[in-house]
């Protein structure tokens, strides 16, 4: 079977500064891969280069065996969260109705159908309510649920999750894991979810790939998560402290995770409360 | 007042200018752009000026500086056209540029008052035919656009992944607003062109949620404020652009202080107000 995405000595820059240098990985169908690693460790730059916005520099980035291209459909994509326009007063309905062949030139028509199916897609993601609330008047995790609705719109074979637990509580972040775990597994669906912190998905993901420092380690937590693997990842020393179910990746006596919060750079903007 | 030409013309002009400002005003407010606009009908302001000087009809001047301007705008679109302090500091120096031309032309200067806060008591049937056919361009090349525009608005990651020529869509809207702007500063003068152009809209968003509920409410207050606007001026004899400001003031204020609607989890079901 095809790896749904394959990199093969593939190296992404930016602006002049190297991502991701010579990195190999396959990712199989209906893997949940949690994707981890500093901020600016490059979670966004890849997601934006399997949707093929940024083509590597050298070697080759394959998606369902073919070179990525904007506007595959068989990808679903919840983007990083914006500041959104705090007074936007769109329905939930009209909101994703914009996405449904939002590429395509001419007015915007929602037939009965695609109400029906946005309507579907919100109940899956048990958010049926939010098709009639206007944007301004949803919570950080209601318009969270509303985003991974319209990822899944048109049934994705792949789904890139970019920070999809930035703004929500504790409960609302298993709330959300759980569910995107759920209609995955029940869809077959590869999923790419990038996160802060690693514990929240240990029990749910089958695979991490952590990022930092150019390079990109694919494997299980137990192959990954060590002390020697993170420690060329974040270019420095690095402990792995397990205590029960959770894991504290630490440098110098403190948890990675949590200071990452408090100076994020670039484009972290979200803060977790 | 129906029985002299001159009403008759103020309403046919106001009329088209007040529904396509509404329309196109819509997409300027969803898109956080309304200042980006302002700054357009000031920096049509020298154009008029600067084409007065030259002898051309300040009409074409102010349309093709906005355009020039409405497009700079969207090619620069990631460095400029959302920072504000570049936008005034442009739009003030177009003023500026604006004052200049009247200074060489002074003959000209009466007609100064006109392009600042409109004179559409004067239009004519030339003008009319003139702004329906920018009207109607206008609206045409928003119909073109409107689906990915509204993608790109609301989404621009998403609509970016999807393939969306983000800045094409960005630049082409902004000609867009250029074209309504020089129409709309024809009636209210480029100083008053929120008065068409953001009023509506803005009210408008406040109390609808859907987008062609939206953009309907929007067009026909702009065309109520514009009309009724002009029949205050004939009763009271104050400038027309006075009533029609005081107008899209009253009403923006009133839909800010209108209860928030039942949208919450008490409102059952789907709502099917308006189709499609």
């Amino acid at each position: 079977m095809t790896a749904v995405i394959a990199l093969d000595r593939a190296t992404i820059r930016i602006g002049g500064r190297t991502v991701l240098a010579d990195a190999s990985f396959a990712i199989e169908p209906g893997e949940f891969i949690g994707v981890l690693g500093p901020n600016g460790a490059g979670k966004t730059t890849l997601m934006r280069s399997i949707l093929g916005l940024l083509p590597p520099s050298a070697g080759s980035i394959r998606v369902f065996g073919e070179n990525p291209e904007c506007g595959n459909h068989r990808i679903g994509y919840l983007p990083q969260l914006r500041t959104v326009l705090p007074d936007l007063r769109v329905r939930g309905l009209d909101f994703i109705g914009a996405s449904l062949n939002g590429e395509r030139w001419g007015m915007p028509k929602l037939s009965e159908q695609d109400r029906a199916m946005i309507e579907d897609t919100l109940a899956s993601v048990g958010a049926r309510e939010l098709a009639t609330r206007p944007l301004s008047q949803m919570s950080g995790g209601e318009r969270q649920r509303l985003l991974l609705a319209q990822a899944l719109i048109g049934n994705p074979k792949l789904l890139l999750l970019d920070e999809p637990l930035i703004s929500l509580d504790a409960r609302h972040q298993e709330v959300a894991i759980s569910v995107v775990r759920q209609v995955c597994r029940d869809r077959g669906i590869t999923v790419l979810f990038s996160a802060h912190e690693l514990n929240q998905l240990l029990g749910a993901i089958d695979r991490v790939l952590y990022l930092g420092n150019g390079r990109a380690e694919l494997g299980t937590v137990d192959e990954v998560v060590t002390a020697p693997v993170l420690s060329k990842l974040y270019g420095t020393e690095i402990e792995v402290v397990r205590a029960g179910k959770h894991i504290f990746v630490m440098s110098h006596g403190s948890d990675v995770e949590r200071v990452d919060h408090g100076h994020a750079h670039g484009h972290d903007h979200g803060h977790h409360h | 007042m129906f029985q002299y030409e001159f009403m008759t013309n103020a309403f046919t002009a106001a009329g088209i200018v007040a529904v396509v400002s509404g329309i196109v005003g819509y997409f300027l407010v969803m898109r956080g752009q309304t200042f980006a606009g302002h700054a357009l009908s000031h920096i049509g302001f020298a154009g008029a000026t600067g084409a007065g000087l030259i002898g051309l009809s300040p009409l074409w001047g102010l349309l093709g500086f906005t355009l020039a301007a409405g497009i700079a705008m969207g090619a620069l679109s990631d460095r400029i056209s959302n920072r504000d302090v570049a936008i005034g500091v442009v739009l003030a120096l177009a003023l500026g540029f604006g004052l200049l031309f009247l200074h060489y032309y002074t003959s000209f200067a009466t007609q100064a008052t006109a392009l600042l806060f409109g004179n559409v008591l004067a239009v004519d049937h030339a003008m009319i035919a003139t702004l329906a056919a920018l009207g109607i361009v206008t609206l045409a090349a928003l119909a073109i656009i409107m689906r990915p525009l509204i993608f790109a608005t609301l989404q621009p990651e998403l609509a970016e992944a999807k393939g969306v020529p983000m800045r094409f869509i960005s630049t082409a809207f902004l000609a867009i607003v250029a074209i309504a702007v020089s129409a709309c500063a024809q009636i209210v003068g480029v100083l008053m062109v929120f008065t068409l152009m953001v009023g509506p809209a803005a009210a408008a968003q406040r109390v609808t949620t859907g987008l062609w509920s939206g953009l309907t409410l929007s067009a026909a207050l702009a065309l109520g404020e514009a009309w009724f606007g002009i029949a205050m001026a004939y009763e009271t004899d104050w400038p027309v652009s006075f009533c029609i400001a005081l107008l899209s003031a009253a009403a923006y204020f009133v839909c800010l202080a209108w209860p928030a609607k039942a949208n919450g989890p008490a409102q059952a079901g789907p709502s099917h107000h308006h189709a499609h």
